[in-house]
């Protein structure tokens, strides 16, 4: 922010614009105002916090109007001032815009401002504004980026490490670069000048580029030409006045110009390359291409065919087509050009030169794109030669694949850890060979078979037991759990205790995540960040004591079950931190130069 | 009368598949007999197709070397065998499963070793779901399809993949697999299954009273299943087991290509081959620095 962080001017405080007004000095600074009368005694000091000014108004300079400023507080009351010149005006409304503008933003984003960006960090402009939207949008990271990286346990670069932000944002825009015009801007007009018998042409980068890319021979000339044997003016000059001639409707003079300059001639026959060109395109025309006409491709009940190029009409008076361009060969020729692309800058291009020579350089390049696309397309068109009605039809319900939030198996994590204690590792072994197995089941098939179903197939007893049993576990689940099939442990506690646990977890997550891949340890700053973890991890615990003890009774029971997998979690991360210090003490008692 | 067979197909038609381990080596040691397992199972089929005249059932058998077809509800070749003492259903698929048996025994050679070897649900669970796309893809009246899984052995960590996938593409096209399981400790997968499609899953504490079991909780069709409680299980086990000592860890290695866990630092994946690249170990490095740094000194 540049300017000065306080101002200071004379001014005189008036209580409404028909007040003479107390002079004194008014100070300004970033959080307040301050205005001091020059008589102490008047009682008329006043400070006033920027917080409570919501908007300021201004006398314009040129009105007769002395220079006043108005600011207007919350509670609808107003301060004026009224200043000795109008350039004291402007500094102090300057400084006042300024100061409101910040104090707009909310405080988070003063704060996140000043935290995201490092001095030792390369951050692209872009990369700040991502970090900051994405704290302003999701709160929970907000809060964890204010608890590690405020509280100095992450650097702000191993926060976003595992974030990359620039390549997932979706708004991120390619610069796209704008195609050719539809205008045919090659078809040069000259200004005409009545009173001096003038024409000129103007040509632009943009027009010489065009020109180039329609008219192959015009860029190989000016490739062979220029600077060798005549300069850019005179290759240009010669070029308009060629297209001039071809404009006028004397051919018998524009044949015998040609015939005269060499040059000229190649300005006005037939563009040989673009001959060549099409002949190799008419033997590769794809059969693949569906032609199918449509509304779009009537073009016939427009007048000059949608086109309108010149009012004059053309005669046909010619044996020889060799100086003749028609409409149609230009329009065509302009339509391919647009609708192949471009794939040069106009602007990075210095000279005309160079911006020939660059598009030399990418039209070769595409040569070798081609005989790939050939190929191509020769290999689809077997596969592409179907028949609709005969395809299968597509329609199947289908229900979209569901990615589920990873907070939804936090709850199942009790479970776990109860059945880790009792589960016991003893599998039965199978202690009959391979025939004997089959051998008995193939004797139990036997048996069924000759014996039929069983008579009860369920003992009385047995079944009603099982019955039982079953309708108890329903109802116990349904009481512990609640009645929605998708609702958890969780929602049966307070909201805030939720809320806490959840928030721990989450932190916990974090932590351990940077912890884990700071293994193995292989530079002093991998050490210093384990440190650094280790001790935040150990402040868990007590924070998790401390809520359990903060519960009604019987939630705590259910809530130390959740909260024993969070712990199980950390001591196993402090064990491996222990191990790992205990062997790197015994390596560096080995080694006498002190390695950490 | 065109309205008359939409009338038929109500809500509550179910085309149950019935997934059946017959893992010989689990059966043989077992606290529930085979032919007990199979009493009770037959006679559950049963009942499914009396609840409503459009049900259909359909068992496929998980052995041991391979899965195939036993009994199809709708199929016409249904003659009826045997002595007449016992319903066509149950001679049928007591024939095919004899058949069927024999020739698993023919496809493998090996004696398995030690533990309980482990069938073939992942190939069961792939000809169940084919099974329901062709009846899908029949128009749209059909029966609404659901997978029953009677496991009992444990799950093999080799078909973790094959069976995850299964159980998504289970998700994708609404098809609930219910799962129980039969046997002494927990089953991750089946869990899994029915958790993530939205089956139920349940490990019976009797299994003499089997039938009760199965008639109460797997029998219900789908559409009825919105009002009625079913058991819940407290909580799913999703921890993944390693794919080299069969452990189920919490933290472990994935390899980034086909996702397979190990629980230590391995230099290639023994599911897709990939290689890993190295990582820094921290004795050679430094101790090459310092001794660098040592020579320059001096």
């Amino acid at each position: 922010m540049s300017g000065a962080a306080q101002v200071t001017k004379r001014a005189k405080y008036k209580i409404s614009v028909k007040d003479p007004g107390t002079p004194g000095a008014l100070r300004m600074n970033d959080q307040k105002l301050m205005f001091m009368p020059d008589n102490r005694n008047s009682g008329a000091k006043l400070v006033v916090e920027f917080k409570s000014i919501q908007g300021h108004k201004y006398t314009k300079e040129g009105s007769n109007k002395p220079p006043l400023i108005n600011l207007a507080n919350a509670q609808g009351g107003s301060y004026i001032f009224e200043f000795d010149s109008y350039a004291d005006l402007h500094v102090c409304r300057d400084f006042v815009s300024k100061v409101l503008e910040k104090s707009k933003e909310t405080p988070n984003a003063a704060l996140e401002k000043s935290a995201v960006k490092l001095p030792d960090e390369q951050l692209s402009e872009e990369e700040m504004q991502l970090r900051i939207k994405l704290l302003q949008e999701n709160s929970e990271l907000q809060k964890l980026h204010r608890q590690f990286v405020g509280g100095n346990i992450l650097t702000e670069a191993e926060f976003w490490a595992a974030r990359k932000l620039l390549d997932i944002d979706p708004s991120k825009k390619s610069k796209q670069r704008v195609g050719f015009k539809s205008a045919m801007i090659s078809d040069i007009r000259p200004a005409t000048d009545g009173r001096t018998n003038k024409v000129t042409f103007s040509l632009t980068p943009e027009i010489i580029l065009q020109i180039f890319a329609e008219k192959p021979a015009v860029h190989r000339a000016f490739l062979n030409f220029v600077p060798n044997k005549m300069t850019e003016m005179e290759f240009w000059t010669k070029y308009c006045r060629a297209e001039y001639l071809s404009r006028t409707k004397n051919y018998h003079a524009v044949v015998a110009e040609a015939a005269e300059d060499e040059e000229l001639a190649v300005f006005l026959k037939e563009d040989d390359i673009l001959a060549n060109e099409v002949r190799k395109k008419i033997r590769r025309v794809d059969p693949t291409l569906d032609m199918e006409a449509d509304e779009g491709d009537d073009y016939t009940h427009l007048p000059d065919h949608g086109i309108f190029r010149d009012g004059t009409k053309e005669s046909n008076e010619l044996q020889s087509e060799h100086y003749r361009r028609t409409l149609l060969q230009d329009l065509n020729r302009h339509a391919a050009v647009v609708l192949e692309g471009r794939t040069i800058d106009v602007e990075r291009e210095d000279s005309t030169r160079a911006l020939a020579e660059a598009l030399a350089r990418s039209k070769r390049g595409n040569e070798g794109a081609d005989n790939n696309a050939n190929e191509e397309r020769l290999d689809r068109t077997p596969r592409v030669a179907e028949i609709e009605d005969l395809q299968a039809p597509h329609c199947l319900p289908l229900a979209p694949l569901s990615i589920k939030d990873a907070r939804e198996y936090f709850d199942s994590q009790q479970a776990n850890t109860l059945k880790a204690s009792r589960d016991s590792q003893a599998s039965m072994k199978c202690s009959l060979s391979r025939q004997e197995a089959y051998g008995s089941v193939r004797d139990a098939i036997s048996e069924i078979k000759d014996m039929g179903l069983s008579d009860p197939i369920v003992n009385p007893e047995v079944a009603l037991k099982v019955y039982s049993g079953l309708t108890h576990n329903i109802s116990s689940i349904k009481y512990h759990l609640g009645k929605n099939p998708r609702e958890t442990v969780l929602d049966r506690l307070p909201s805030a205790t939720k809320e806490k646990l959840l928030y721990h977890w989450m932190s916990i997550q974090e932590l351990l995540k940077h912890f884990w891949s700071s293994y193995p340890i292989t530079t002093p700053y991998l050490y210093s960040k384990v440190n650094r973890l280790k001790d935040a991890l150990s402040n868990i615990y007590p924070q998790l004591e401390e809520m359990k003890e903060s519960l009604p009774a019987d939630l705590r029971h259910q809530v130390s079950l959740l909260v024993r997998p969070m712990q199980q979690a950390l001591d196993a991360a402090i064990q491996h931190y222990d191990a790992d210090l205990q062997k790197r003490s015994a390596k560096s008692g080995e080694k006498p130069n002190g390695y950490i | 009368m065109a309205s008359a067979p939409s009338k038929l197909y109500s809500d509550d038609v179910s085309l149950v598949v019935v997934l059946l381990d017959t893992n010989p080596f689990f059966w043989s040691s077992s606290s529930l007999s085979f032919s007990q397992f199979l009493t009770h199972v037959l006679a559950f089929l049963n009942a499914i197709l009396t609840l409503n005249q459009l049900n259909q059932v359909v068992v496929i058998a998980t052995g041991y070397n391979s899965c195939d077809y036993v009994y199809d509800s709708s199929s016409t070749g249904n003659q009826s065998v045997g002595n007449g003492r016992m319903p066509s259903l149950c001679a049928t698929l007591l024939q095919n499963l004899e058949e069927f048996m024999n020739k698993d025994e023919q496809l493998g050679k090996q004696e398995p070793e030690g533990r309980i070897a482990c069938s073939l649900l992942s190939g069961s669970l792939s000809m169940a779901l084919c099974y329901i796309q062709r009846v899908f893809r029949s128009g749209l009246l059909h029966p609404q399809p659901r997978i029953l899984c009677l496991q009992g052995s444990p799950d093999g960590p080799e078909q973790y993949v094959a069976i995850m996938n299964a159980i998504f593409s289970a998700q994708r096209s609404m098809v609930p697999i219910d799962s129980c399981y039969l046997g002494a400790q927990n089953s991750a997968f089946l869990q899994q299954a029915s958790y993530i499609t939205g089956g139920v899953h349940h490990k019976p504490q009797q299994l003499d009273g089997l039938f009760q079991y199965l008639l109460t909780i797997f029998g219900t069709d789908l559409h009825s299943r919105n009002f009625l409680q079913l058991p819940k299980p407290v909580g799913v086990d999703f921890r993944a087991s390693c794919f080299c000592h069969k452990n189920t860890i919490d933290m472990g290695y994935i390899c980034s290509v086909c996702l397979s866990i190990y629980c230590k630092h391995l230099k290639k994946c023994s599911t897709c081959g990939s290689v890993f690249g190295q990582a820094q170990t921290q004795s050679d490095e430094p101790s090459a620095t310092n001794r660098k740094r040592k020579t320059t000194d001096a």
